[in-house]
């Protein structure tokens, strides 16, 4: 029977201190299939393609690839093998180039001592291509966008030829266009022989692409099925062990009137001219394709990227934000879309980084109220329901999804008056995902002005109140709830960015 | 799935303490004179200019940076304090207060040139450690000054063989610097700055302003070691404090504080002191010669980082 199993991992078993990430799991894999592998937050995903890849050494279990028995130690020895991975957190180095990037540690060499540069950046290019990717591969990583930089991953990976392809959450970062470039590729890939293991909290991808899936609860395994044999319904309720019912929940609330207005926003060559307001109660989606200039307006708004012309309003008044002090001091809130660069720190505790934005309130004279601040961060971790084993574990060692917690946490803690979220749902599960949209709906009723930025059309539509769609740094027009559907907001994303392109 | 709850952070430097203690055990063993009282009482004279720096140190690399200035800002100081004193007839107490804030003030400047024209710590500092010392030769002409006033002396001056005042000294700025570390703000954004300055900023910490703080707290600790070191060998000159900085930052890096920033404490930097301080002290008893004191002192440190490296990548992998 193992002929037909390309790998099979056998009650795997993994422990870190105060956790047990995995316990007995077991997944079989077969040759040319695409498999998803599906759970909560923390269900253990990562962790054991960690230590499938040779990242984490297992406590207990075996792995057999291609009917052998193996011991994986370090990701050489995995990569040696014919498995490659794509992390679900980025691991490029910023001040090399793409092509340097890809082929790190397995350079073309011309002769004993000298690289072929000339070799490692024609390939670059001919994976590049092949992605569809509007990269170059002499680009530096730290002049390139997270999803492109996502993009740059892939093609590390598939530069490897391996056997077996792990994609951890790759498309968490991107947005439709490259999702579909992505899934061309893996189709291809397919055909070709190669197995895929998907990880991924979209379920409409899932559905659409995969094969097989194993889903994973709590680090155990729970079942193994066929794709075609479910509905997504059926796998929510095997990932999260119980029956969700509504996936885009909405409340009664009352939006009242302007309480955040940007006039004629301009920073850069992203961002031109853009005005547009957010009420009271209201939640504003932003939607466009990469690279339409959305994060870098509200890095403009924020004081993190200078602001050649532009007003900000909040509450009718006139606001200068010169840097993002400015801008909490304002009451506006930033849930960025790159968490590991620019929204957590990674060394520092669940506990610390709740608080770091709203320190101020614990303060009593010079004195930091310790106490105090453990009862709130265990209010904020309870409410947000964050898996952790403590309030003081580092962030590090969370998963994906509950990190991203953390940073919604710290915002909500702030106090803010405009909260701005770009992507607050990206790597998160299915419940924890209604959870973010209770939260934000919960924000909106308490008068709080909200500011999303999604890629995800569904969410996007699921969420909204009104639409304000970008295209090349330019704000393209403005929806209301009814008038919102995907055709109508892909042809202000894409119309416009088509019409720049003939000009 | 939770097992135990993880214990409260902070405890890093247990490691290091346990080596510290068979340090102590093994001394005691080999040479009679170790474990005595005055032996003791001498070891804590010895390492107060380090144990002073270090507490400095240890904010300036949390941050993720490094004052390479400390031992030129305790020569130049000592000297300062000394003219005061000595040549322009100053109140011992007004030379004081005035060295610390001349101290206080060449941290200023390294932290104004780190932080408005962007430098890297390692240059800024080590263009002030040339600075600083330079002046010390300059202001006396590389005279030395000695035979200081009793009430100046009496700062390490023993009372029923016991340095009172230093120990106290010692005690009060750990007391002050761990506290501001752990109850404080200010601390709190230096743990945060030295993990992830990106996500600093955007939580809205003024990240200059912090950085530039803690230069002038190193330079603070400075003017405090250079009072201590400069009343115990009662003679300010320009070579004092020469190398001082590199032991500083091995009692830093000793106590398990990452280079990188974000990581460590206080009470690992003391413990890296004390080591430091007591492995020289042992070496003297057991008359090794200064040559073979420096390898082992490097040795030291380096075996004292592999095992930390070790330790983070074990609880990481595990
Ligand atoms: N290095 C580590 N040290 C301690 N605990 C860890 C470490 N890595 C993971 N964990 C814990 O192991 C569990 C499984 O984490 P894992 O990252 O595998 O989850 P996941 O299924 O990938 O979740 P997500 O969908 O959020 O990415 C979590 O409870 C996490 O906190
Ligand atoms: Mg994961």
């Amino acid at each position: 029977m193992s002929e037909e199993y390309i790998l099979q991992m056998t009650d795997i078993t993994k422990r870190f201190p105060g956790v047990l990430a995995l316990d007995h799991v077991s997944l079989r894999v077969k040759a040319g299939e695409v498999h998803a592998l599906l759970g909560e937050n923390g269900a253990g995903k990562s962790t054991l393609m960690k230590i499938l890849a040779g990242a984490y050494v297992k406590d207990e279990g075996e792995i057999e690839v291609f009917s052998r028995k193996i011991e994986l130690g370090d990701p050489k020895a995995a990569e040696n093998l014919g498995i490659s991975i794509i992390y679900q957190e980025l691991n490029l180095i910023p001040t090399l180039t793409v092509a340097e990037n890809i082929f790190l540690g397995r350079y073309k060499m011309s002769n004993r001592i000298q690289v072929g540069w000339k070799k490692v950046y024609e390939e670059a290019e001919t994976l590049l291509k092949d992605l569809e990717v509007d990269v170059k591969g002499t680009d530096y990583i730290r002049d390139l966008g997270i999803a492109q930089q996502q993009m740059v991953e892939v093609a590390k990976a598939l530069s490897m030829n391996a056997k077996i392809i792990i994609m951890d959450e790759p498309t968490a970062p991107l947005t439709a266009r490259e999702t579909k470039n992505l899934f061309r590729i893996v189709k291809k890939l397919k055909e070709s022989g190669v197995s895929i293991i998907y990880i991924s909290h979209r379920l409409e991808e899932v559905l659409e692409m995969c094969d097989r899936a194993t889903v994973m609860r709590d680090g155990c395994t729970i079942q193994e099925l066929n794709i075609a044999d479910v509905t997504m319904d059926e796998i929510i309720r095997l990932m999260v062990g119980r029956e969700l019912k509504d996936k885009y929940p909405r409340i009664e609330k009352e939006i009242g009137e302007e309480l955040f207005r940007v006039d004629n926003l301009c920073a850069g060559s992203k961002v031109q001219n853009v005005s547009f307001s957010v009420r009271k109660g209201e939640v504003l989606c932003v939607g466009g394709l990469v690279g339409a200039g959305r994060t870098e307006t509200v890095r403009a708004i924020f004081g993190l990227d200078v602001k050649t012309d532009g007003r900000v309003f909040i509450e009718g008044r006139e606001c200068a934000i010169k840097n993002p002090k400015d801008a909490i001091r304002a009451g506006i809130g930033y849930v960025t879309e790159d968490r590991k660069g620019e929204g957590l720190i990674l060394k520092l505790g669940v506990d610390e980084n709740i608080t770091l934005a709203a320190l101020d309130g614990f303060l009593k004279g010079i004195h930091l109220n310790l106490g105090k601040e453990k009862n709130t961060v265990k209010e904020y971790v309870k409410k947000l329901n964050v898996k952790t084993p403590s309030i003081y574990q580092k962030v590090e060692n969370l998963s994906g999804g509950n990190q991203q917690k953390v940073v919604l946490a710290k915002w909500l803690l702030s106090e803010c008056k405009v909260l701005i979220l770009d992507e607050p749902t990206r790597g998160i599960d299915v419940g924890a995902k209604i959870e973010v949209y209770n939260l934000i709906n919960e924000l909106a009723r308490e008068g709080k002005a909200i500011l999303v930025i999604t890629s995800e059309i569904p969410e996007l539509l699921g969420i909204c109140d009104r639409v304000v769609v970008m295209a090349r740094g330019r704000m393209s027009g403005s929806l209301s709830r009814e008038e919102a559907d995907q055709e109508s907001i892909m042809t202000l994303a894409v119309g416009a960015e088509e019409r720049g392109k003939q000009k | 799935m939770k097992i135990k709850a993880k214990e409260k952070k902070g405890t890093s430097y247990v490691g290091i303490l346990i080596a510290l203690l068979i340090l102590c055990i093994v001394l005691s063993i080999t040479s009679g004179s170790f474990l005595t009282a005055s032996n003791l009482l001498n070891v804590s004279q010895q390492i107060s200019t380090n144990f002073l720096i270090a507490i400095g140190m240890t904010f300036i690399i949390l941050l993720g940076g490094i004052d390479l200035s400390v031992g030129s800002i305790i020569a130049v100081t000592g000297l300062m304090m000394g003219l005061m004193m000595k040549s322009w007839n100053m109140p011992v107490l007004v030379s004081l207060l005035l060295g610390v804030v001349f101290a206080s003030v060449i941290g200023l400047v390294t932290g104004l040139l780190i932080t408005g024209f962007d430098l890297p710590p390692f240059i800024a500092t080590l263009g002030m450690m040339s600075i600083a010392r330079g002046a010390a030769y300059t202001i006396t002409e590389g005279q030395p000054i000695y035979t200081f006033p009793e009430g100046f002396l009496a700062i390490t001056g023993r009372y029923g063989g016991i340095p009172i005042v230093t120990i106290l000294i010692m005690a009060v700025m750990f007391a002050i610097a761990a506290y501001v570390l752990k109850y404080t703000k200010y601390g709190r954004y230096i743990y945060a700055i030295g993990g992830n300055k990106n996500c600093a900023k955007l939580s809205g910490i003024h990240v200059k302003k912090i950085e530039c703080i803690a230069y002038v707290i190193s330079g603070f600790c400075c003017g405090v070691a250079a009072i201590v070191l400069t009343s115990r060998l009662d003679s300010a000159v320009p070579t004092n404090a020469d190398g001082a900085e590199l032991d500083a930052i091995a009692a830093v890096v000793i106590g398990g504080t990452s280079m990188n920033g974000g990581e460590g404490t206080l009470a690992g930097t003391i413990i890296g002191t004390l080591i430091i301080g007591i492995v020289a002290n042992g070496l003297n008893l057991l008359n090794v010669p200064q040559g073979a004191q420096r390898m082992v002192k490097g040795g030291i440190i380096v075996l004292a980082v592999i095992v930390d490296v070790l330790r983070r990548k074990r609880s990481q992998k595990a």
